[in-house]
């Protein structure tokens, strides 16, 4: 849905180039890939968009896309609280395989 | 406007205010400041003292609060929204909220003498304590919020002691005999309470206090997906309860007739492996004499 996007973080050359010690609100440096040891993959076709996942989810990354919803794999750290909570079991935990993209 | 409508888990604003942090998989205390802040929305200043969340989400150069956000120190959470509130009616903003997030830890033992002077003074803040029991930040410490018999680093499982040795404080309680005009216990296993409770609150024009059980996998030693699952049985073995306090009246917003055994919620989580059936028996008799009272005083 809505999600601050991320703006890589260039490590300052020179005194001038540093930010100011009050952070800009919304601002992400970095993505949060690397936590999960497995990930979420919605089944479209049970899933009835009743929002549970949505509202559990601690993180997040649950947002409406285009065929349904959809998960910002960038920042989901894999709990699988959605998993759990779904009453359709429309969500499944599949393990991650080699390095995150 | 959207605020007059009743928010539902299916029309919650869409703009995430608490996003990219970096707390653990299935933190409880990051689920509640996510749904608070998607209520409370952009018009809002959070102060964070000492906490998970704090140390999660401000490290520089990043921000992970949509809106202003300030870390204060422990003790002062309710004093510096205070202050920040003073501040908005000096400059005659319109159409804000202060918000603050501490733990058990930061509530009840030592942010207690800011808060209880806050609620004194009547000032519009929202007061959110996000109960996981124990100060998990600094690596699972007893507080004054912890069941009894839970293990903590400072209450060890051993030959002769058995976690803790006290019962939770009743912080509620607490709060309520302030007469603060609104004050609610609410728990991330059921959202939609939740998130009325919020709004409750938001709408309140003199202090409010929420009282979110926030469980913690890491330190309950629960797996990370039922962060939310072990909350809901929380509330149905009848060890938390959903109440309000609003103009002097009592509200229990869930009053199970039956309860759950308390030991199938005991036996799930780490912390409680080392009880015996007598100490189970001993929360299960706190539980009832907490709920006779309960029956008998709202």
């Amino acid at each position: 849905m809505n999600r601050p996007s991320t703006v890589r973080y260039q490590y300052p050359k020179a005194l001038s180039e540093i930010p100011l010690p009050i952070a800009q609100a919304g601002v992400l440096i970095d993505i949060n890939s690397g936590f999960r040891t497995s990930r979420p993959v919605f089944d479209h076709e049970k899933c009835v968009g009743c929002m549970s996942c949505y509202a559990v989810c601690p993180e997040g990354t649950i947002y409406r896309g285009e065929s349904g919803l959809q998960v910002d794999y960038d920042f989901c750290k894999g709990c699988g609280i959605c998993a759990k909570e779904c009453r359709f079991k429309a969500i499944s935990m599949v393990p991650e395989e080699g390095e995150n993209e | 406007m959207a605020e007059n409508k009743k928010m539902t888990l299916n029309n919650l604003p869409e703009e995430e205010l608490f996003f990219g942090h970096k707390a653990c998989p299935g933190c409880g205390g990051s689920l509640t400041l996510r749904l608070v802040m998607k209520v409370l929305g952009p018009n809002t200043f959070v102060v964070v003292p000492a906490n998970c969340m704090s140390a999660v989400s401000f490290y520089y150069p990043a921000m992970n609060f949509g809106c202003n956000a300030l870390a204060s120190a422990f003790p002062c959470t309710a004093a510096t929204m205070s202050g920040i509130e003073a501040a908005a009616r000096a400059k005659k903003l319109e159409d804000y909220t202060v918000v603050g997030f501490a733990g058990d830890g930061g509530t009840a033992d030592i942010g207690l003498q800011a808060l209880s002077g806050a609620i004194d003074r009547n000032d519009r803040i929202i007061y959110i304590c996000y109960d996981n029991e124990a100060y998990m930040n600094t690596g699972v410490q007893e507080s004054g919020l912890t069941p009894f018999g839970a293990k903590t680093t400072t209450s060890p499982a051993g030959k002769v002691q058995h976690g803790k040795l006290t019962h939770k404080k009743n912080l509620f309680d607490i709060i309520t005999a302030h007469g603060i005009p609104y004050a609610a216990t609410a728990s991330v296993g059921y959202p939609q309470d939740l998130i009325n409770k919020v709004a409750k609150a938001k709408a309140c024009q003199g202090t409010s206090f929420l009282h979110i059980m926030a469980p913690c996998p890491t330190g309950w030693s629960v797996p990370i997906d039922s962060t939310v699952s072990v909350a809901k049985e929380a509330v149905e073995c009848g060890l938390w309860y959903l109440a309000e306090y609003e103009n002097g009246e009592y509200k229990l917003n869930k009053d199970p007739k039956e309860f759950t055994p308390v030991g199938d919620y005991i036996r799930k989580q780490g912390r409680f492996k080392h009880l015996n059936e007598d100490e189970i028996r001993e929360i299960e008799r706190q539980r009832d004499a907490t709920w006779v009272r309960i029956h008998e005083k709202w």
